[in-house]
Parts: C-alpha cells; sequence; structure tokens
C-alpha cells in the first residue's frame, strides 16, 4: 500500500529513517528580534532544534553568529538552510556538516553527589576527560568540560551511576578547520 | 538633500519620496502625528476605509493590478491585528505591502499601555520583514528599505512600527539615492550553463509542458510577453496556478486552462503525463499537485524561481534555476533563437493529439437550465459582457471563485485580484476598491459569494464615499457552497452550519448604502440585468440568486492524483456514490 514518497521535506516518510545531524553557522546582522526570527522560523516550519547558541562576533560591524544543531532528512537540511537564507538579516549560512573540516566545541558544567569511592571515581573519570574541579564541597564536585558534544555527552552518562545531580551546557559553538573564515 | 522635520513628516515625505499616490488607512492614537503630517497636502491620498482589514486587502488589490507596492496604514494594538489576515494573505501570496503600524512611545513598550501590542512580534511570522523603529536616525532608512524588501526579490509584506514618540522627535530626512541592502540582495540572473540545460531538455521532450504561475505576474508584463513567445516557439502546451491566471492568454490555442484542484481535464491530465514539466513562477502547492507520490511520475521537471526555498520544497526537480521569471524567460527565449532549436515535432503533434482528446471531454461544462440560473453560465454572461472592456476582476473564496477561475477568460496580466494561498473570504470588495482607486475609469467587478461578501461589507461605505463604482457580483446559493460541496462529499450530506439563514436584502442593503442594487433569478433577464449593472456609473451590488445545489467540478479530491478526477457527469453516472469517492485519508487532508 505505502508506496514511496517522492523526497520532499513535508512529504517524506522517508524522512524519519535518514534523518542526520548539522550543525549550521548563520551569520546575522545583531538587529532587534533576529534571534526570534530564526527560532519562530525553526517552529513555525516543524523543524527540530537540538543546540542554539547565539554571541556578537563582529561588535564595529554589529554581527552575531548563530551557531544551530538541527536535524532532518537531506531534504529538510536544504531547506532549513534555505529558509534561513531568505530572512532579509541574515548574511550567509553555512552547513558545517558538510564542510567537513569544522570543529564543534561546547563547555558542559555537571555537578555530581556521593561519598567515599563514588568521590574518588569520579575525580579519576574527570581526570581522563580533562574535566576540572570548579567547585566542591564534601558530598560534591562542580566539573567543566570542554569538548566535542559527544565527549560532554560520555561525560555524563559516565557520572549518572555515579551520582549525577544536574547539568548545564552551553551549547555548541563552532568554526571551520584551515585559514579561512567559514 | 538633507532637511530637517519631524519623524510623522518624514514618512509621509518618504512616501512621497517612493511615488506613493494612495494610502488606505484608518487613523488613532498612536498615527495621529501621522494624520497631521498627511493633513494639508495633497500629493499622498489617504483613502479612509472601514476596517483595518479592508485597508490591508484593499492595498493588496492595488498592489496586483498596477505591480507597484501597496500601502496601508494603521494604528496600534487593534488597528495592527485588524491587518493580520491582510499581511498574511499577502505573505501567501507574494504581494508587495509597506503597512505602517502606529506604535506606544518608546517608555511604555512592554508595559500593556493602552493600545499596546507586540506588533513586530505578533507579525514576524506573517510578514517578509518588520522593523520596529526606536531611533528616530534610522526611521529615513527604515522606509525605504522597507519599500526595497517588500518589492525587490519575491515580494512580500513589510511591516513598520513607529512609536509615537519617534513620530514627534525631529531629525534629518534624506532620500537614499542608492537603496541596497546589505544583506537582501536577490538573484534576478539565471545561471546560463543551467538555462541551456533547461533548452535542451526542452528541445528532447516528447510531451512537454509549461506549467506557470504567480511569479510570471510578480515578474511583470515583460514576463508575460516574453512567456508568450516561448511558448510560441516551442508549440508546448501551457496551463497556469490560479495566481498566474492572465500571464498567457486564455483564447490562445496552446492554452489548456488552469491546472489543479478544480483545474481543467487536459491540464490536469497534461500533467500527469508529461514527460518533461517546466514550471515558472510557481511552488507545487498542494491545490496543485495532488496526491504527491501519483504526481507526475513519469516526468523531468524544470523549476525556475526567485525563491531558492521554493525549489525542492515540495517536490523535487530535477533542474532548479534560481532567477527572475522575466530574465530567465528572456535568456531561454534567446538561446532557443540562437540554437535555432527544435522541438520534437512528431511526438509534439502525438502529444497534442492526445490533448485534444483530453480536451473533448469539455470539462468545465456544465447542465444548463431555462429556470434556474446556474452559476457557470452566470460568469460566462458576465464574461462575455464585459470582455471588450477594460475590466479587472477581483473575487471573494468559494465555488464562485472556482467557476471565476474556470470561465472568466483572461487575455492579459494584473487583471485577476484572487486570495489564492490564504483563501480569504471577504477578500474581494476591498480588493476591488484598490483597484479602482488606481484604475479609475476602469470597470472593477468583484465575483462575490453571499457568505463572503458579508465578511468585509462594511467596505461599501469606502467605495460610496470615494465614488468608486465598483460592481459586486454575488452568486447567491444561500449556501457556504464550497463547504456544503466539500459536506457532500466527504461528510455524507450532513449541511453542518453550512446553511446561511437570514442574510441581508441585498438590494435594500445597497441603497442603505447609497449604491445600486439589483437582483436577477431569471435566466431570461441576465443579459439585461447584467448590462445594467456594468452601465450604472455608481456601485453595485447585483444579488444574482443561482441554483443552490450546484457543485463546482471538476475536482480532484483531496488525496488523490491528477488523472483520478471526478467529473460533472459523475453525478448522475448510476452507481457512483459520491459520498464514498474521497477515501479515509483524503478525508484528513484540507
Ligand atoms: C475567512 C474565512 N473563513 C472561512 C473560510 C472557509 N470557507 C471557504 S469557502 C467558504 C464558503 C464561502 O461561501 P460563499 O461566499 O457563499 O461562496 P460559495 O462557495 O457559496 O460560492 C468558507 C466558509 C475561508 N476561506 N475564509
Ligand atoms: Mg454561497
Amino acid at each position: 500500500m505505502t508506496k514511496a514518497y517522492p523526497p520532499s521535506p513535508y512529504s517524506s516518510p522517508i524522512g524519519k529513517h535518514n534523518a542526520e545531524s548539522h550543525t549550521l553557522s548563520v551569520l546575522v546582522d545583531n538587529e532587534p528580534g533576529v534571534l526570534a526570527r530564526v527560532v519562530g522560523l525553526f517552529s513555525a516550519r516543524s523543524f527540530n532544534i537540538e543546540s542554539l547558541t547565539v554571541a556578537e562576533v563582529a561588535h564595529e560591524n554589529h554581527l552575531s553568529r548563530i551557531t544551530i544543531a538541527t536535524s532532518g532528512t537531506p531534504e529538510v537540511i536544504e531547506q532549513v538552510r534555505h529558509q534561513l537564507e531568505r530572512l532579509v538579516p541574515v548574511h550567509s549560512v553555512t552547513d558545517l556538516t558538510l564542510a567537513a573540516r569544522a570543529i564543534e566545541r561546547e563547555l558542559a558544567m555537571v555537578k555530581v553527589r556521593g561519598k567515599g569511592d563514588a568521590r574518588v571515581e569520579a575525580l579519576q573519570l574527570a581526570e581522563a576527560f580533562r574535566a576540572k574541579v570548579i567547585d566542591a564541597t564534601t558530598e560534591s564536585f562542580i566539573f567543566e568540560i570542554t569538548g566535542a558534544p559527544r565527549k560532554n555527552d560520555d561525560f555524563v552518562d559516565l557520572m549518572r551511576p555515579i551520582g549525577l545531580v544536574e547539568v548545564s551546557r552551553t551549547g555548541i559553538a563552532a568554526i571551520s578547520r584551515g585559514p579561512e573564515p567559514i | 538633500m538633507t532637511k530637517h522635520m519631524t519623524g510623522a513628516e518624514m514618512i509621509v515625505e518618504a512616501l512621497k519620496d517612493q511615488g506613493v499616490e494612495y494610502v488606505f488607512g484608518y487613523p488613532g492614537g498612536a498615527v495621529l502625528p501621522i494624520y497631521d503630517a498627511l493633513f494639508g497636502q495633497n500629493q499622498v491620498r489617504h483613502v479612509l476605509v472601514r476596517q483595518e482589514g479592508g485597508a490591508g486587502h484593499a492595498a493588496e488589490g492595488y498592489a496586483r493590478s498596477t505591480g507597484k507596492v501597496g500601502v496601508l496604514l494603521v494604528t496600534s494594538g487593534p488597528g495592527a491585528t485588524n491587518a493580520i489576515t491582510a499581511l498574511t494573505d499577502a505573505l501567501m501570496d507574494s504581494i508587495p505591502l509597506v503597512c505602517i503600524t502606529g506604535q506606544v512611545p518608546t517608555h511604555l513598550i512592554g508595559s500593556d499601555a493602552f493600545q499596546e501590542c507586540d506588533t513586530t512580534g505578533i507579525t514576524r511570522n506573517c510578514t517578509k520583514h518588520n522593523y520596529l523603529v526606536r531611533r528616530i536616525e534610522d526611521l529615513p532608512r527604515v522606509l525605504h528599505e522597507a519599500f526595497y524588501v517588500a518589492s525587490q526579490g519575491r515580494p512580500g509584506p513589510v511591516v513598520i512600527d513607529v512609536p509615537k514618540d519617534i513620530q514627534f522627535a525631529s531629525g534629518a530626512y534624506h532620500f537614499p539615492r542608492n537603496i541596497q541592502h546589505k544583506t537582501y540582495r536577490p538573484k534576478l540572473k539565471g545561471d546560463q550553463d543551467k538555462i541551456k540545460h533547461a533548452i535542451e531538455m526542452m528541445t528532447k521532450a516528447k510531451r512537454p509542458v509549461f506549467y506557470t504561475g504567480g511569479g510570471i505576474v510578480n515578474s511583470g508584463p515583460n514576463a508575460a510577453m516574453l512567456l508568450r513567445e516561448l511558448v510560441k516557439l516551442t508549440g508546448f502546451p501551457i496551463t497556469s496556478t490560479l495566481m498566474g491566471l492572465g500571464a498567457y492568454p486564455a483564447s490562445d490555442k496552446q492554452w489548456l486552462g488552469m491546472l489543479g484542484m478544480h483545474g481543467s481535464f487536459e491540464a490536469n491530465n497534461a500533467m500527469h503525463d508529461c514527460d518533461l514539466m517546466i514550471c515558472l513562477g510557481a511552488r507545487f502547492d498542494d491545490r496543485i499537485t495532488g496526491r504527491l507520490d501519483a504526481f507526475a511520475p513519469h516526468s523531468k521537471k524544470i523549476h525556475v524561481d526567485i525563491d531558492p526555498s521554493s525549489i525542492n520544497k515540495n517536490v523535487k526537480v530535477d533542474l532548479g534555476i534560481i532567477g527572475d521569471c522575466a530574465h530567465v524567460l528572456e535568456d531561454m527565449v534567446r538561446l532557443w533563437r540562437a540554437e535555432a532549436a527544435r522541438p520534437d515535432a512528431s511526438a509534439l503533434a502525438e502529444w497534442w493529439k492526445k490533448i485534444n482528446h483530453w480536451r473533448d471531454r469539455n470539462s468545465f461544462g456544465f447542465r444548463n437550465s431555462r429556470e434556474i440560473i446556474k452559476p457557470q453560465h452566470a460568469i460566462q454572461r458576465l464574461y462575455e459582457l464585459t470582455k471588450d472592456r477594460d475590466t479587472y476582476i477581483t473575487t471573494e473564496v468559494g465555488q464562485h471563485q472556482m467557476w471565476a477561475a474556470q470561465h472568466y477568460k483572461f487575455e492579459a496580466p494584473n487583471r485577476w485580484m484572487t486570495s489564492g494561498g490564504l483563501g480569504t473570504m471577504g477578500y474581494g470588495l476591498p480588493a476591488a476598491i484598490g483597484v479602482q482607486m488606481a484604475h479609475p475609469k476602469a470597470l472593477v467587478v468583484d465575483i462575490a459569494g453571499e457568505a463572503s461578501i458579508l465578511m468585509n461589507i462594511q467596505e461599501m461605505s469606502t467605495a460610496i464615499q470615494y465614488r468608486l463604482p465598483v460592481k459586486i457580483f454575488i452568486l447567491n446559493n444561500q449556501y457556504m457552497g464550497m463547504v456544503r460541496q466539500w459536506q457532500e462529499l466527504l461528510h455524507g450530506g450532513r449541511y453542518s452550519e453550512s446553511y446561511t439563514d437570514s442574510l441581508p436584502d441585498f438590494v435594500k442593503l445597497a441603497e442603505a448604502y447609497g449604491a445600486h442594487g439589483m437582483r436577477c433569478s431569471d435566466p431570461a433577464q441576465l443579459d439585461a440585468a447584467i448590462m445594467e449593472m456594468i452601465e450604472t456609473p455608481r456601485p453595485v451590488i447585483f444579488d444574482c440568486l443561482v441554483d443552490q445545489k450546484e457543485n463546482c467540478f471538476p475536482m480532484i479530491p483531496s488525496g488523490k492524483a491528477h488523472n483520478e478526477m471526478l467529473l460533472a457527469e459523475l453525478e448522475d453516472d448510476a452507481g457512483v456514490e459520491l459520498g464514498n469517492v474521497i477515501d479515509e485519508r483524503g478525508k484528513m487532508l484540507v
């Protein structure tokens, strides 16, 4: 009964199977409402946001970079990119996942509670992951870890059985390798 | 030249510099300084509507019929929210508008002040772009940038929200010579290699079809001329969406009529069976494609659009060309000529044979009657009696709109104003007012339904005030006919709330407004009545009583393919139960 639909972002049941994660770097004019515009676009068109960071990158010409991790079929990702490009204050949209040579980093602060062996184990793991202790009490640590989001995920997963209390993450910042700009 | 003036004066000055003739608007506390600046000058004429939604649709009608930017001016809060439907309508149909809204003074923003609403927040998703002006220094740039953004690339509505203190503040105004946006620069010229490739595909095609849309109309009269040239050169058949009607002359042999849900049998079958589809300025909307997995299954597709996000959005195409229709068409015509390209003549002859066979079904046909006016007949008579005049048609939304699209034959672009993407009942009368304002001598007819017309009937008063002799031609079937039709086809004939009881007496209503009212229910008197309407030099409401049960065919039911159309004869065919023709999946669709 169910025939394969042509690949289209809005009709494609294929979408559920071949979703990919992509990181988009969006250079925008830092004007009021620009973030709302970007976020509103994602909700209005049912696109996913897995992570979003935004900060000014060039003060003198009012530019901000929004880095968005999203997921979808290749067709959806193409739509996301074109829809973003359509927004008037958007200068450029780069798919860093396609650029291949991109570096992604995220900072996470991880609060862990425990006594005795659990503390020792937590410290050992933190060392292995090059996480720093930034706060400590007799029954807790807060670790700061910076790395690719996957590495941070792994660290958080390891802390869970030891006594993970909560995590605060910055979301992804990304940049392309080499001398050229994004 | 830099001049000093208040923000309110800057707004009026910028409108003058942009060559704006008319502003459709409605005053209120937050725009009083602007109204003060409008007072005592007569270069920019203000048209006082009766509800802000009317201002929006009037500006749309003005824009669509002239190719210029339509301008509206409304107050904060309820003035702005009343304009939302028209802004959304303009966004969906790519109509260039600049909407100036008043706002509470900057120091009160966010305090829930009287008549405050978050206008830029509310309109962010229903405009192409919007601005909240917080500094008088930004106002001149924003005003001119708004016109640029509204009209360039894929056109759309732009809102400028101006707090009242900014209207009072004074500053330096200048008309920037070179309005170029720092980020927004749409690509007009298509990629030459791709256009070359397109021509190659066209010469190889055996069953080609042109599928055109509102983009041709938006691209300007030149695009329509070039389209005619290319269609003539190639000998290919051509169909168009609802929004594109008029870009190609309906009287021409190569014209297949409109396609889509209520399109012609030949247009939809040609789309289904084609091996090459050349889409120019259309967007593969669901009303056009029908069931996507069965859409033109054997075709290669070329898509020309100025909006890159339209390409591969709903339907994956083989060749996407980003550019303005007129630019790309010009290159196509030039290349076709330069390469002395020839279509596959024998294949094309076969193709036309097939198409003519479909044509013979006469899918817009209907059984006429001597007793009762058939709505299709009414449109046909209206067409015959107005075709030799300088006529513009607007519509409301419903069956009458589809019958108008099927039976009124447009020969030129910008003559047909209808709400396509949003399907806004209440569009037609204010749009007609905007059209008549721009073309005072022309005959402007709003083909209406009795339900739709009541949604913005207050604009009759505007028509009277400005002596705009618009003609409202109501196909009165006492039903929300399109809703009734779907209830018949999908919901077992349970006509829930689709009959309008207590309709006004439209003749008396016309008279109450100071217009001319008429009624006709006899097919024998229809022509004379239409002539009376045309020749009355005042606004007219014509209550044309038509068959209440007529359905609009052909129809591609939701969830069906182009070659699964319902034709009018079906209704009488024994054994076909209309209530069963739409399957469960189709019922879920709109
Ligand atoms: C503002 C708005 N509300 C509701 C609808 C849904 N709708 C589409 S057609 C229609 C009926 C229109 O009736 P009428 O104007 O009498 O036209 P007819 O179909 O009878 O020709 C309705 C309610 C709409 N398109 N717009
Ligand atoms: Mg009706």
